[in-house]
């Protein structure tokens, strides 16, 4: 990015979802996170893990925020980093599922115990660790409602929350097989 | 189909080292440019054993790098790089960072410590892989020995292709030591996502090539990628502009890909580039980039720049396109595969349409070139730095030239007085501007060209950055000629100071200078010397006839500034011609730029 002002029409910063397909060898989150911090780009979310063994790729969900010219930017950049094979930006491609897990600890004694359950059968968590001061709650969805639970437990007490950042997928019967044949 | 049984197969094992050395051979390495260490000692055993590449030790891995740098610039083939682990590798970052940032195809291979070493902060380890990572196109630790050989063909092909850069191969010595069985290069490696072979759209290139028959302002500006892309692009380039006789001008790395004769060519432009030249990108209404990257150097102030004009873009490289500059129209492309579609679609509609009169355009051009914008006054018995490069292109121009150069003010006279009629034959440092980079960098294009004339354009302080060089350049008997404009200042430095500072000297005088005519005698070398206008020519036929290397210690005026110039934030229409001109202050916002 250049130091001299641009000449542009303001235009307003949108959130985007990419989905990327990478080698599974060490150094190339290191370059794909290098690439957002060296160019002053925006990560909101990025999560990562294999989906291929046999072929030994893996996926990067990646939210980031920008404007057009810098998403494209993004994108391009980001498909001159050699292990990465496949860049998809969902947000621009139709309709797609964005969803999270959170695992959220709460301390809580007396009557509020009550109230975190019946929160949690609300939202649809699974309780997954409960002792007699405190239970470990699992829930998984939009990052919105996760937000919205974590904010209602944090008002009844103590809390510790791990989140997994967003995972997404497109709706529909589209698939990558075909991209992913010609890696 | 049938298949043999065999008991005792007879695989011939080499060690790693060897395999490497194998695989360079492969890839048609000849040269190599290196430094030994404990960490390479395997390597530099195999080469010992080989006949077919040469090694050429350098006196700094900087230097390995850019001379290696010289030798792909001046040949198109890749350079070769091998360095030890730790502080060689260290040494070899500016390089590495050097040629990532002018597209210069590079492979260097990095010693490194026994793979169950690594992470104990072993005796010279470093994170070279780590460290490397954002100053190459690409990095490979090499932790198993059976992809060893398929690494090395890969990293070729990922350094030439695309835009081209620096990839580099880091070998833990437990490696290189290894039996492995060699790979031939595979002829279907797969092919990484950015080589952008992919085909030429033919209607976005009609609607070009209509775009710059209709026009009456065009102009043409072109770069580095052309020299890329291979002479057969530069030729196209100037079919082109000959066909559509419209002006054309090159950036700092472009020059040489028209020849400086051609009637059309506006000379430089940007920053120090003539006024002819960034007037004519002010007023265009179609603007055609070819093979260049919008560089803030070129541009001024982006918001100011060529304001009512259709832009084109043609680069090999997608992220190039609409990153500084938003532009109508982006071709991905090889210049010369995109060239060559453009000049045939021109032909074709050119007898169909008929191209617009240029008359009014050029005489508005040749208006603007009477400013003489390069101009000066070559008055009294000081040598002005301007003629001393005027007079060296005077003396040269009939040999086989290749320039290298430092980087300061000499180094855009150099840009604006010599004339470059071949692509391949200019070697500077302009993305990352690096100090030090002429003198090793002449190293590699004189091992690439050894009956050429081969000179390094050099400013004193620059000099002084990499001169351990001397010793290399004797030790290979190498015939360069140093061409040192010693104003005895940080030039280029001083002239900013001069210009935004107040004329505030801040620690840009280069004092202590050593006696570079004793010092070229100390390398057994000739030096010599001049501060007079009147033996400026004689002191250049002399150092062209010597036969081996000399440091020409050119005493030229000490407080000569670089014009025109496109002062910091400002835009193309506002350049300053001289000193005089320098009425307005400096934006505060052109004051933080670099
Ligand atoms: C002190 C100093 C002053 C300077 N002043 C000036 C100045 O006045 N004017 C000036 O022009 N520069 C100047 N520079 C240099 C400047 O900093 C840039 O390095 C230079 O302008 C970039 O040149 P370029 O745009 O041709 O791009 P390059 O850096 O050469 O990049 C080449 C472009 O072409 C693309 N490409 C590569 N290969 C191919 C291919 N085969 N096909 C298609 N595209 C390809 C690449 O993707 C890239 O976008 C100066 C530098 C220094 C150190
Ligand atoms: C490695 C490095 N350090 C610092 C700079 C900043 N710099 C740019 S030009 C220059 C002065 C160069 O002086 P000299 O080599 O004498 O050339 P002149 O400008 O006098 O022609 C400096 C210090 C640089 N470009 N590279």
């Amino acid at each position: 990015m250049s130091v001299y002002q641009k000449n542009e029409v303001k235009e307003d910063e949108t959130s985007r979802t990419l989905s990327l397909v990478v080698d599974n060898q060490p150094g190339t989150l290191a370059r794909v996170i290098g690439l957002f911090s060296g160019r002053g780009y925006n990560i909101e979310s990025l999560t990562v893990t294999e989906i291929d063994k046999i072929r030994s790729l893996s996926r990067i969900s990646l939210v980031t925020r920008g404007t057009s010219m810098t998403i494209e930017q993004i994108k391009s950049q980001l498909l001159r980093i050699v292990p990465v094979h496949i860049v998809r930006d969902l947000t621009l491609e139709g309709p797609f599922i964005k969803s999270e897990l959170a695992l959220v600890k709460l301390v809580v004694k007396g009557a509020n115990r009550v109230e975190a359950l019946r929160i949690a059968e609300t939202f649809r968590a699974r309780t997954l660790d409960v002792t007699l001061s405190s239970f470990v709650f699992e829930l998984t969805g939009k990052p919105s409602k996760l937000d919205a639970f974590i904010d209602l437990m944090r008002s009844l007490g103590d809390t510790e929350i791990s989140r997994t950042g967003v995972s997404a997928i497109s709706r529909g019967n589209k698939t990558e097989t075909k991209l992913l044949d010609q890696i | 189909m049938f298949f043999l049984k065999v008991n005792k197969m007879t695989v011939n094992y080499i060690n790693g080292a060897e395999a490497v050395i194998k695989a360079l051979e492969e890839n048609g390495v000849e040269v190599i440019f290196g430094y030994p260490g404990g960490a390479v000692l395997p390597l530099y055993d195999a080469l010992f054993e080989n006949k077919k590449i040469k090694h050429i030790l350098v006196r700094h891995e900087q230097a390995a790098v850019h001379a290696a740098e010289g030798y792909a610039r001046s040949t198109g083939k890749v350079g070769c790089v091998l360095v030890t682990s730790g502080p060689g590798a260290t040494n070899a970052i500016t390089g590495l960072t050097d040629a990532l940032m002018d597209s210069v195809p590079i492979i260097c291979l990095s010693g490194q410590v026994p793979t169950h070493l690594i992470g104990t902060d072993a005796f010279q380890e470093a994170d070279t892989t780590g460290i490397s990572r954002p100053c190459t196109k690409h990095n490979y630790l090499v932790k198993d020995a059976t992809q060893l050989c398929e690494i090395i063909h890969k990293s070729f092909l990922i350094a030439s292709s695309g835009r081209p850069g620096p990839v580099l191969i880091d070998l833990p010595k437990d490696i290189q030591l290894s039996k492995v069985k060699y790979v031939n290069k595979n002829t279907k490696i797969k092919k990484h996502n950015n080589d952008n072979s992919s085909n030429i759209d033919e209607s976005l290139i009609n609607k070009v090539a209509t775009l710059l028959l209709q026009a009456e302002r065009p102009i043409i500006y072109g770069g580095g990628g052309v020299v890329n892309s291979g002479p057969e692009a530069s030729k196209l380039l100037t079919e082109l502009v000959n066909i559509l006789d419209c002006p054309v001008t090159l950036t700092l790395m472009g020059l040489g890909c028209v020849p400086n004769t051609n009637k059309n060519f506006l000379g430089m432009l940007g920053m120090h580039g003539t006024y002819e030249a960034n007037l004519s990108m002010h007023n265009c209404d179609v603007m055609l980039n070819v093979g260049a990257r919008f560089d803030d150097r070129v541009t001024g102030r982006l918001n100011a720049f060529a304001p009512n004009s259709k832009k084109v873009h043609i680069d090999v490289d997608k992220s190039s396109i609409n990153k500084v500059v938003s532009v109508d129209y982006g071709i991905v492309g090889d210049c010369k595969k995109v060239l060559s579609a453009l000049v045939q679609e021109v032909k074709k509609l050119h007898n169909q349409k008929t191209i617009k009169s240029k008359t009014k355009w050029w005489s508005q051009i040749n208006k603007w070139k009477e400013k003489d914008s390069l101009g000066f006054k070559q008055i009294g018995n000081n040598i002005k730095p301007q003629q001393a490069i005027k007079s060296l292109y005077e003396k040269t121009k009939n040999f086989d030239t290749y320039i290298t150069t430092e980087v300061g003010q000499h180094q855009m006279w150099a840009a604006q007085y010599f004339g470059f009629s071949k692509p391949n034959h200019w070697m500077t440092s302009g993305g990352l501007g690096t100090m030090g980079y002429g003198l090793p960098s002449c190293v590699g294009v004189q091992i690439a060209h050894p009956e050429s004339l081969v000179i390094d354009i050099s400013g004193e302080a620059s000099f002084l950055m990499n001169m351990q060089e001397l010793s290399t350049i004797v030790q290979y008997k190498l015939p360069v000629k140093i061409f040192i404009l010693n104003n005895e200042w940080m030039g280029m430095v001083r002239q900013w100071q001069e210009l935004n500072h107040g004329s505030r000297y801040s620690e840009s005088y280069t004092a202590s200078l050593p006696d570079f005519v004793k010092l070229a005698e100390s390398f057994g070398i000739t030096g010599l010397r001049v501060d007079n206008i009147n033996n400026l020519d004689t002191t250049i036929n002399e150092m062209i006839n010597i036969k081996g290397p000399v440091i020409a210690d050119i005493r030229v005026e000490k407080e000569e500034n670089c014009f025109p110039m496109i002062p910091s934030g400002a835009a193309h229409n506002e350049m300053i011609l001289s000193s005089d001109d320098n009425q307005k202050d400096t934006s505060n916002e052109g004051l933080a730029l670099v």
